[in-house]
């Protein structure tokens, strides 16, 4: 297979290889990193004050760090009081590294390690006086991740082709409504997904008629979609399901444990002791990335979406690719919908995606835009959905309407405080119109 | 783009003053003497794609998609198709009959029910029954015409507010606190829950404004996350003082004081008030706004070339903060409505689909305040009618919803529309709708 090079001047230029920077990007003000640094300096007071010196000493948080597969760890006891005041200095420390620094480069990691200290005394103040199973939380966090990674993965390639995908949504709705139900009627979970992830194809050709034949406007067909899945599934769920329970009663695909790599302590049962579309969301992550940064699909893909004028005069077809990739897009969200009921929940219930599509869509535009980019914010918003369905188990004294809030919260820090303008493929949302 | 000089400014309202090419070529004079005759006139304007005509196809489209749904999913008409060979007359009777009792137990329940008018002329008594259905339907409309018209004059501006559902609970939280707190005389205490939930609506609304205007986040993301947010708020306000209501532990509010409540128009027996008329004179203060005013003007000038906007001395934060606030304040109005018309008091999930509805009325009526009048009461009557549908045939609601949102993908879709009923062009461009992308 031929490998594009990246010289060429297609996608922001010269940003082909560091991904692993994409967060970093360089479209950060000084005036934002000291943002981020204030911000910091507000976390470590919180977690100095009532994580910490609010807590009685001698009150201890037990983590559970053993779950089956993997080899016995201890448990991690940790004083909360002198925890916190400890990680609330660090996390100080963090902030004024961010204010004081000349340089902007590398500002999201120093950033993100400085919430990842304030989540941790969270976590600690949340289990004080008992224990939490801290791998089962990170196993959740995977699980309620996995839709959010195939959405924004879904995002990534129409809106890579020059596509704004709002319909991802409707996508996951329509592709968990027909996973179930296929997957109760014929017994068989893969059929079942793949019908699921034919439901999304289906209602990402519906977008890709309508705006690429017809010149539709892309953001309005897109909430259209939305809003007719959500009242097709509704209608169906009710026409159907009710009369006929078991074919709204799916199996869901087994834990696979991976030999040897699910031994490993903590990340074992996270990681390498899941279920399939876990792994195929790991797989299709790679698999995306590769296609679109080091193969020939992938560089004429992102010329159709940067430029399709240039791509046109070089002799791609664009409408074409368009298609191909909307179609696709749509698939990936279906899988991302199938994820809902046969990859965890089993059973369908009305408006299950609850806006995790447009989450996926905040997560894409975080990860400006590739693949990679968009799994840390795919990952925060599942540990923030995980943490509150744990908080709640172990009956905190935060009311839970207010705890149901925190993943949309974040979603707006995240899109308004730490993206600010991001700069878009060149052609997303742009309708193209032949000569 | 267009054959016609004076390109139609695509409302249905001016659509009238443009005469179609090709009957008057041959006269050769725009003088009222050399003009085709009216029916001529009028079939070539049923016969090309302009804004009325593709409206109607649309809605008919999408009703025939909502027959064939209830056909496909009808186990009478399956069963009947199934053994069709023996009977085929009988299937295809089933088939119409079964969408006809849908369709004209919608129509009798939104609009006029001939058996109770029946009664009634016979009888003499029971004519509250007979105006019960287009009293629900003014009802059920209200709320949408205020919702539809805020997301209408954001759409005009460039902006998509998808947070109607939102300011609509922020502003009806407000409005329910001044409707019970205080203690006051109604001449006072309603124009001060109407205040109230325009206040609460606009406030909600600068939120994505101020962050789209100061930050560049896109509207699309935060109003959604923004609905979520303030559906959980109204989750946490109802559970507990001083908004819920004592001795319950159920997530349900206090009721509004009597002086709070809007007063019925005719009589206790119709559910139609007030709120109604108030929804129709602030639909006809949005439409001078929007053509009369000086900051309507920029509105629409942003919307339609925000680089002319800028150029023009226009402050983009100004409008796009501002634009926002009007929206929500619109918004904040539709839930104070109903909370004040017919609800009085709130309860978990309050505004149901309003606020996606709001988006679909905006839509069809072309972002015109007084399209969104007549499409909202279009929808109204899909949801009013739904119901007794619902309740006569078995079919359920979420049928409505369904139908709704495919005459909207053909009325966002014009193009479409045309190639199916083979319409004369009209320079379908005049017929398009269009946001802004991720950085617009």
């Amino acid at each position: 297979m031929s490998v594009a090079t990246s010289s060429l001047p297609v996608g922001p230029a010269g940003e082909e290889r560091d991904f692993i920077q994409s967060a970093t990007g360089r479209f950060v003000s000084q005036r934002r990193v000291r943002g981020m640094g204030v911000f910091l300096l507000l976390l470590a007071v919180v977690m100095a004050l009532p994580f910490g010196l609010n807590v009685p000493s001698g009150v201890s948080a037990i983590f559970t760090l053993t779950t089956p597969p993997s080899v016995t760890v201890p448990n991690l006891v940790q004083p909360v009081r002198a925890v916190s005041i400890g990680l609330a200095i660090a996390c100080a420390l963090v902030g004024v590294v961010l204010i004081a620094r000349k340089s902007t480069r590398g500002s999201y990691l120093v950033f993100s390690f400085g919430t990842v200290l304030f989540l941790w005394s969270f976590l600690v103040w949340v289990g004080r006086g008992t224990s939490l199973n801290f791998v089962s939380l990170l196993a959740e966090t995977v699980i309620y991740s996995t839709p959010i990674i195939y959405g924004s993965l879904s995002g990534v390639l129409c809106e890579r082709s020059g596509v704004i995908n709002i319909a991802i949504e409707g996508q996951f709705l329509a592709g968990a409504f027909l996973a179930s139900l296929v997957a109760s009627a014929t017994g068989d979970v893969w059929f079942g997904a793949l019908c699921g992830a034919a439901a999304g194809a289906l209602f990402g050709w519906i977008l890709a008629f309508l705006t690429l034949r017809y010149g539709a406007d892309q953001i309005i067909v897109g909430i259209l979609i939305d809003a007719f899945a959500l009242g097709l599934t509704n209608f169906l769920l009710q026409e159907i399901f009710t009369n006929h329970p078991n074919l709204n009663s799916p199996p869901v695909f087994q834990n696979v444990a991976i030999p040897l790599l699910s031994k490993i302590p903590i990340l074992g049962p996270v990681l390498f002791d899941q279920s399939a579309i876990v792994y195929g969301a790991a797989v299709l992550l790679v698999g995306i990335h590769l296609a679109l940064f080091r193969t020939r699909w992938g560089l004429r893909v992102r010329a159709v979406g940067e430029h399709p004028k240039a791509a046109s005069t070089v002799g791609i077809h664009v409408v074409s690719v368009r298609y191909g990739n909307v179609i696709f897009g749509g698939l990936v969200a279906g899988i991302g919908g199938a994820a809902f009921t046969v990859g965890s929940y089993g059973q369908f219930t009305s408006n299950m995606a609850a806006g995790l599509g447009f989450v996926a869509l905040a997560a894409m535009i975080f990860g400006r835009w590739r693949p990679f980019g968009g799994l840390g914010a795919a990952l925060l918003f599942g540990f923030s959905i995980s943490l509150v369905s744990f908080i709640g188990v172990l009956g905190v004294d935060i009311p839970s309407p207010l705890l149901a809030m925190a993943p949309y919260l974040i979603t707006i820090a995240v899109v308004a405080g730490l993206v600010g303008r991001v700069r878009p493929p060149g052609a997303d949302g742009v309708p193209y119109e032949r000569e | 783009m267009t054959t016609e000089p004076i390109a139609p400014p695509s409302s249905p309202q001016d659509a009238a003053s443009v005469l179609p090419a090709p009957a008057a070529s041959g006269t050769g004079g725009a003088g009222t003497g050399g003009a085709p005759p009216l029916y001529r006139r009028l079939l070539a304007r049923l016969v090309e794609a302009n804004p009325a005509v593709v409206t109607v196809l649309s809605v008919f489209t999408a009703l025939v998609f909502g027959g064939i749904l209830i056909d496909v999913t009808s186990s009478g008409v399956v069963h009947a198709w199934s053994h069709a060979g023996s009977h085929p007359g009988r299937a295809l009777s089933l088939t119409f009959t079964t969408v006809a009792d849908a369709y004209g137990a919608i129509l009798s329940g939104s609009v006029l029910s001939p058996s109770t008018l029946g009664h009634a002329v016979s009888t003499g008594q029971g004519w509250a029954q007979v105006f019960n259905p287009i009293s629900e339907t003014c009802v059920a409309a209200t709320p949408l015409i205020l919702a539809g018209v805020g997301v209408a004059i954001g759409f005009r501006t460039g902006v998509f507010n998808i947070g109607a559902q939102g300011q609509l609970i922020a502003g009806s939280i407000v409005a329910l606190y001044v409707g019970f707190a205080v203690n006051l005389p109604i001449w006072i205490h309603l124009p001060l829950v109407i205040l109230a939930g325009a206040a609460g609506g606009a406030a909600a609304g600068l939120i994505p404004g101020i962050l789209k205007a100061r930050t560049g986040a896109h509207e699309v993301i935060v109003t959604i996350m923004l609905n979520y947010v303030f559906l959980n708020l109204l989750n946490y306000v109802l559970g507990g003082a001083p908004f819920q209501l004592p001795g319950q532990t159920n997530e349900i509010s206090q009721k509004m004081l009597p002086s709070a409540r809007m007063p019925h128009l005719f009589g206790s027996s119709l559910r139609v008030n007030l709120s109604f008329v108030i929804a129709i004179a602030m639909a006809a203060l949005a439409s001078w706004f929007m053509n009369r005013s000086t900051l309507g003007f920029s509105f629409k000038v942003s919307g339609a070339n925000a680089n002319a906007a800028r150029t023009a001395g226009m402050s983009s934060t100004k409008v796009t903060i501002l634009v926002f606030a009007i929206s929500g304040l619109f918004a904040g109005m539709a839930g104070m409505a109903t909370l004040s018309g017919t609800n009085f008091f709130l309860s978990s999930g309050y505004g149901g689909t309003i606020g996606f509805n709001a988006i679909t009325v905006a839509l069809l009526g072309r972002n015109r305040p007084w399209g969104v009048v007549w499409a909202s009461m279009l929808f109204a009557m899909l949801d009013v009618g739904g119901a007794s549908m619902q309740i006569r045939t078995g079919i359920t609601l979420d049928l409505t919803a369904v139908i709704q949102a495919t005459i909207i993908f053909f009325i966002a879709t014009p193009m479409l529309v045309r190639e199916i009923y083979r319409l004369r062009s009209t320079g379908a461009g005049a017929l398009q709708l269009f946001t802004k992308g991720w950085s617009g």
